[in-house]
């Protein structure tokens, strides 16, 4: 949302840069969330309490005890199993959904940003054309022609992080064309391609990374409301949006059921977005300077 | 009418062509035979043929354009399948809900941001900015679906003040109606609340910083004219701008929202005209939804050269 982009290279190598990182409270709250997320997703790979697909209806909606940590839902399945599996459907949409935006939006940016003219016009006005449909919208018009299942709700919330990217590329890359150096790559007889690859990509970096977190957390509550939905991830394939829709239907029984996945979708998007600020800040030369 | 209008209306039709194109594209030429969809793989090719012909989907796909382009202008959005109603009907219907509840979310989102982002302001890096910050990062975090259901837990189901779901209409009276869309209206608005309140609060802090406003106080305008006479004006462009965003995502959230509250609003017909693959209710409700996206935008632009003087080009 900042009109005017800071923009500035990577500066992961800079003298100091990981020392001010780990004194800055917002990035390690984030960075310690968000690497909980991914090694809750890791970790369901290799171990679970018990398997998250089985169903048990002898042990439906058990309390937590010693063997089910959070107990057990309407079909007898562990609750912290389904949390851990769960964490593998956030992250894969996550990361393709943004990755689809990403590599698609940042390519239009940086051709909007080298052509300008009528190039950039028309590639803005089809960005402003693509935020006439919210994620949401996008998945509904996908699953009402093909059905419900993962592989749309990634299309449909990666469609709709395109032109994002594509808006942020092109501003920022607009700021780093008209510096001087831009000018004497110019000078040198760079063509537009190699100078969009050698020097203006390198220095939207940090611009674009804090981006992807932000577009990372918003994917994850697109996915869980999609899921919620059953439009998302299908069964058996456990997943928070659905857990949740299954657990609003026990809301009088077990009222717990709902807490619980909601919590773990709050502490993933609380985590990236953190960690978005963080890097915001810490990618930012302005507040370099003044520490 | 000056140039600055102009050349927005030339956009905003183009948008709205453009998303007619999308929308007729991906609901009604990408499926194939949508009357086979409708009735299954069994129907006899007789039965399929008829219903193409009833639907008016036998015809070629431009033709079938122009006549939906016609009806949406016109009015006449065809038939429903799953109904067996006019969908211009059924869509007047649902918004008589759908709109009451995006307008209420859209109150309470700015009420509460307006206030929170200015007490934090007025506070910057006390304890009463550090909280409202910390709450605002934690209600971004919060699926609004979930928050819903948080919020029947506590006072649907623990305190019985609010019915868990449904609608009686606004013939029941306008209190029993505000009152049955008070919970999902909440759910809707925490997390644009959240945003908004940021915004507000950092674009208070910049417009304070601005020299404008030290001149103000230099020539002895106290602390609150300031506030209300410069700042405010001043730090309202970037939050209209989100506000604008906020009310299209908000229209997009109802779509989840009414199914928490089973509210039978524009976003659960879509979603139940997606279950009875009823593609005509589904293309004219996505169409209706993205136009109303558009045009809020639109409307956003217009306010957003109104405030700010230095977007207004020399005419308007």
């Amino acid at each position: 949302m900042s009109a005017v982009p800071v923009i500035a290279a990577l500066p992961l190598n800079a003298p100091g840069f990981w020392r001010r990182a780990a004194r800055h409270h917002s990035f390690v709250l984030g960075a310690v969330l968000t690497l909980l997320l991914v090694f809750t997703a890791l970790l369901s790979f290799v171990w679970t309490p018990f398997s998250p697909y089985d169903v048990d209806m002898a042990a439906k909606m058990m309390p937590p005890d010693a063997r089910h940590w959070l107990g057990t839902d309407a079909y007898g399945r562990d609750i912290v199993s389904l949390l851990l599996v769960g964490a593998r459907a956030s992250i894969a949409v996550g990361l393709i959904a943004v990755g689809i935006g990403l590599v698609i939006g940042t390519a239009f940016g940086l051709l909007a940003a080298a052509e300008r003219g009528w190039v950039e016009e028309a590639i803005m006005r089809l960005a402003d054309f693509g935020f006439a449909f919210p994620a949401i919208l996008s998945a509904i018009m996908l699953t009402a022609v093909f059905g419900g299942g993962m592989v749309n709700a990634i299309i449909a919330i990666g469609i709709y992080n395109i032109p994002t990217f594509a808006r942020i590329t092109r501003a920022s890359a607009n700021a780093v064309w008209s510096r001087e150096f831009i000018l004497a790559a110019r000078a040198c007889g760079k063509g537009k391609l190699a100078i969009t690859m050698e020097h203006v990509l390198p220095n939207i970096l940090s611009v674009l990374i804090v981006q992807a977190t932000i577009r990372f957390a918003i994917a994850i509550l697109a996915e869980a409301a999609l899921s919620y939905l059953g439009l998302g991830t299908q069964p058996p394939q456990p997943s928070w949006g659905r857990m949740l829709s299954e657990a609003q239907t026990l809301l009088f029984q077990s009222p717990m059921l709902a807490v619980y996945p909601g919590v773990a979708i709050a502490l993933a998007v609380l985590g990236l977005n953190l960690l978005g600020d963080g890097l915001s800040d810490l990618f930012d030369p302005r507040l370099t300077r003044k520490r | 009418m000056s140039l600055f209008l102009f050349k927005r209306l030339i956009t905003l039709v183009a948008t709205l062509i453009g998303a007619s194109v999308v929308v007729f594209l991906v609901l009604e030429v990408l499926p194939g035979n949508a009357a086979q969809m409708l009735m299954g793989p069994d129907a006899s090719p007789e039965a399929v043929h008829a219903l193409a012909v009833k639907l008016g989907i036998d015809l070629p796909p431009l033709q079938r354009y122009g006549n939906w382009i016609a009806g949406l202008l016109t009015g006449d959005l065809g038939l429903s399948y799953a109904y067996s109603t006019p969908v211009a009907d059924l869509v007047f219907e649902r918004l008589s809900l759908t709109i009451p509840l995006a307008l209420m979310a859209m109150t309470i989102t700015t009420i509460v941001a307006l206030a929170a982002g200015v007490f934090a302001a007025a506070r910057h890096n006390k304890l009463g900015d550090v909280g409202v910050m910390g709450i605002s990062q934690i209600g971004i975090a919060i699926p609004n679906f979930w928050f819903a259901i948080l919020l029947i837990l506590l006072f649907s189901v623990h305190l019985r003040w609010f019915s868990a779901g449904g609608f009686p209409g606004w013939d029941d009276g306008i209190f029993e109606g505000v009152k049955s869309l008070m919970l999902p209206a909440i759910s809707l608005a925490v997390v644009q609340a959240a945003i908004l309140t940021r915004i507000t609060r950092s674009a208070v802090l910049e417009v304070s910083r601005e020299d404008f406003v030290r001149t103000a106080r230099a020539k002895g305008v106290s602390r609150r004219g300031t506030l209300w006479g410069h700042v405010l004006r001043n730090a309202m462009i970037p939050v209209i701008t989100v506000m604008g965003l906020q009310f299209a995502e908000l229209l997009a959230g109802t779509i989840v929202i009414e199914n928490v509250f089973y509210l039978p609003g524009l976003g659960r017909l879509i979603f139940q005209s997606i279950s009875n693959r009823d593609l005509i209710v589904v293309r004219n409700c996505v169409m209706l939804l993205a136009a109303m996206v558009v045009v809020v935008n639109f409307v956003v632009d217009l306010l957003y050269a109104v405030i700010d003087p230095r977007v207004k080009p020399s005419d308007i």
